[in-house]
């Protein structure tokens, strides 16, 4: 059954990135005039021998399959603006970057999600309910690019407490962190806070009580557990969240990561890099969704493995 | 004490047609939904925001002595002033006029956004849920597929191909957008085609557009609207999104998104460049999202937790 299930799931997935990488490479092809038309006064020699390097000399369907046999050898090709570097070389050099920031952010919205959630559903309707509330819908309403600016004026030019920008140590890690992990968290204390209050009206709830357990042991051996089960299902729509948001988080912050490379290769029109994160970063949301999807129909063995995954 | 007599205890006379009258108005359900959504103080005060939000971005650029595009170098970066409600900008144009200009922007694209997606969502969402079985799996299949691409990846590529505009953003935005309200419809679908007036319906010899259209749809529409109403936010905030890493609307134009773009730099000195466009994105998004968590907790009070 699990093989079978995974089986499928493997092959969705597999049709979902071929569906991207297509779509991606057609759609940068349909732009219209050629990546060097900007360049002035190049000789046609050079800009045939340019042409070549990049395959452009090609018929449309056999440059389509050099790009799939690129793809599938993970070779991205050359960038078409930073003559030096490969599309493969800024991946390992942006992406690590990237990483460290998203799992601080990761760790940050689930830790501080569930926390927020669990006092709220505690203290139901009291203060320390609406407060956590309130804060959790800001976060929601309030983009992450408005938020880290924000942070920049008051932590690091009106208070000088952190450094504004640039990627150089622990410090430089918590202003991109904190904006890039307010929505997700928002989220996961929405969450948490009406799962918790559902879970705690159950009647194994009561039973505990009424054996007198203490209440921290209540929540935390007893509750927490089952109102964490949907927070998981979050977690592949949170890892998009996260990844998306860096585009911004690290272009305001001056964060030498992917996202902000991805935003230059947009400005800049530098169509293989575009292709070539875009297919980059489908391919690591695509993996990590089936990775939660799996990793919740074990944890909870009441799902059934055709369902997961859906409504 | 007062004293009893043999009067006090004749029974009243008792008009049982007077029992059998409806003494309140009956309510429909969306008259109920109104009188819920009314008690609740944070949804109507958002829904009053909005409202004057649309006004305003209707009514200001047309009565402004000021425009979005002329610019004023002599008077660039000039602090809010009763002449520049909300100071300059670096060509010196009016910031309050170019921020309602980019309300108009923001609307336009979060309205626009949610009513397409809206209508492909229900066509499709309908379709698959009411012929089930092979319909629905490939139907859902392909919805599964897209849904797989990540929303931004994809409005991002489309911005870089498509020449910019208000338009363009709207295309890219409904693109894979409309695959949520496919899902809640299919579900609300599903739930509802067992039911006996559907039976009767079809008795009475309903063909299947008549019956998903006239008797399913407006039966579903309480999460319908819920969940259109909660797209409108997100639409604005992927627009905003999109100006500010400089695929949004072409100069002159500028939406919120754009307008924060541009003061971001200027943060430092001219802090209210940013603010301004910040704020009214933020408290925008805002009023959104707290009308739509009140509309839910009206439309289905079960809900509300």
């Amino acid at each position: 059954m699990l093989i079978r299930y995974l089986g499928k799931r493997i092959f969705f997935m597999l049709i979902s990135l071929f569906l991207i990488v297509t779509a991606t490479f057609f759609i940068m092809k349909a732009v219209p005039g050629g990546p060097f038309t900007s360049e002035k006064n190049v000789p046609e020699e050079i800009k045939a021998a340019l042409e070549a390097k990049y395959k452009l000399d090609l018929p449309l369907h056999e440059q389509y399959f050099e790009y799939l046999k690129g793809v599938i050898t993970w070779d991205l090709g050359p960038s078409f603006t930073e003559k030096s570097s490969t599309v493969n070389e800024m991946i390992s050099r942006g992406f690590p970057v990237s990483a460290h920031l998203g799992a601080q952010a990761l760790l940050l919205a689930i830790f501080g999600g569930i926390i927020l959630g669990v006092i709220a559903a505690l203290k139901h309707n009291k203060w320390q309910d609406y407060s956590a509330m309130v804060i959790a819908v800001l976060g929601l309403s309030v983009p992450g690019f408005i938020l880290a600016s924000f942070y920049q004026y008051f932590f690091a030019i009106q208070w000088g407490l952190l450094p504004i920008a640039k990627w150089e140590g622990f410090e430089y890690t918590i202003l991109p962190s904190l904006a890039l992990s307010a929505s997700p968290m928002a989220f996961i204390a929405r969450l948490t806070r009406s799962n918790m209050i559902e879970v705690l009206g159950q009647d194994y709830i009561k039973t505990a009580k009424a054996k007198g357990l203490h209440t921290f042991t209540i929540t935390v051996k007893h509750a927490i557990r089952n109102a964490l089960l949907p927070v998981i299902t979050y977690l592949g729509p949170l890892i998009a969240n996260i990844l998306t948001g860096a585009f911004v988080i690290e272009r305001i912050f001056g964060v030498p990561g992917l996202g902000r490379e991805f935003v230059l290769s947009i400005t800049n029109r530098d169509y293989t890099v575009i292709m070539g994160t875009t297919v980059f970063y489908s391919i690591i949301l695509v993996v990590m969704i089936l990775i939660v999807d799996i990793a919740y129909t074990l944890i909870d063995p009441r799902i059934k493995l055709a369902d997961a995954g859906r409504e | 004490m007062q004293h009893l007599t043999k009067e006090h205890f004749e029974p009243i006379s008792v008009d049982l047609r007077q029992a059998e009258e409806i003494k309140r108005p009956s309510l429909s359900f969306w008259a109920d939904v109104w009188r819920r959504l009314k008690m609740n103080k944070v949804a109507m005060a958002s829904l009053i925001f909005i409202v004057a939000l649309i006004v305003c971005a209707v009514v200001i650029p047309m009565v402004s002595s000021n425009d979005y595009f002329t610019t004023d170098l002599a008077g660039k970066n000039k602090k809010p002033s009763a002449e520049h409600w909300f100071g300059t900008d670096d060509l010196g144009r009016d910031m309050f006029v170019r921020i309602w200009y980019g309300a108009r922007i923001s609307l336009e694209v979060g309205l626009a956004a949610a009513f397409i997606d809206l209508i492909i969502g229900v066509i499709w969402g309908g379709i698959a849920g009411f012929y089930g079985g092979k319909v629905d799996e490939i139907m859902m299949r392909i919805a599964d597929i897209l849904f797989a691409i990540p929303y931004l990846l994809v409005v991002i590529l489309l911005m870089v191909v498509l020449s910019p505009g208000v338009g363009t953003i709207i295309i890219a935005l409904t693109i894979t957008g409309w695959i949520g309200m496919a899902r809640i419809v299919r579900g609300q679908i599903l739930q509802l085609k067992s039911q006996e007036f559907v039976l009767a319906a079809r008795s009475l010899g309903a063909d299947s557009g008549r019956l998903i259209f006239k008797h399913l749809i407006p039966n579903a529409l309480g999460p319908i609207i819920v969940t259109l109403s909660l797209t409108v936010p997100t639409a604005i905030f992927a627009e905003s999104f999109l100006s500010f890493i400089g695929l949004g609307v072409a100069a002159p134009v500028a939406s919120w998104g754009t307008m924060s773009s541009e003061g971001l730099p200027a943060m430092k000195y001219y802090p209210w460049r940013l603010m301004f466009p910040a704020v009214f994105i933020s408290v925008t998004i805002l009023a959104f999202n707290l009308f739509g968590d009140g509309l839910r907790d009206a439309v289905d009070p079960r809900l509300r937790k």
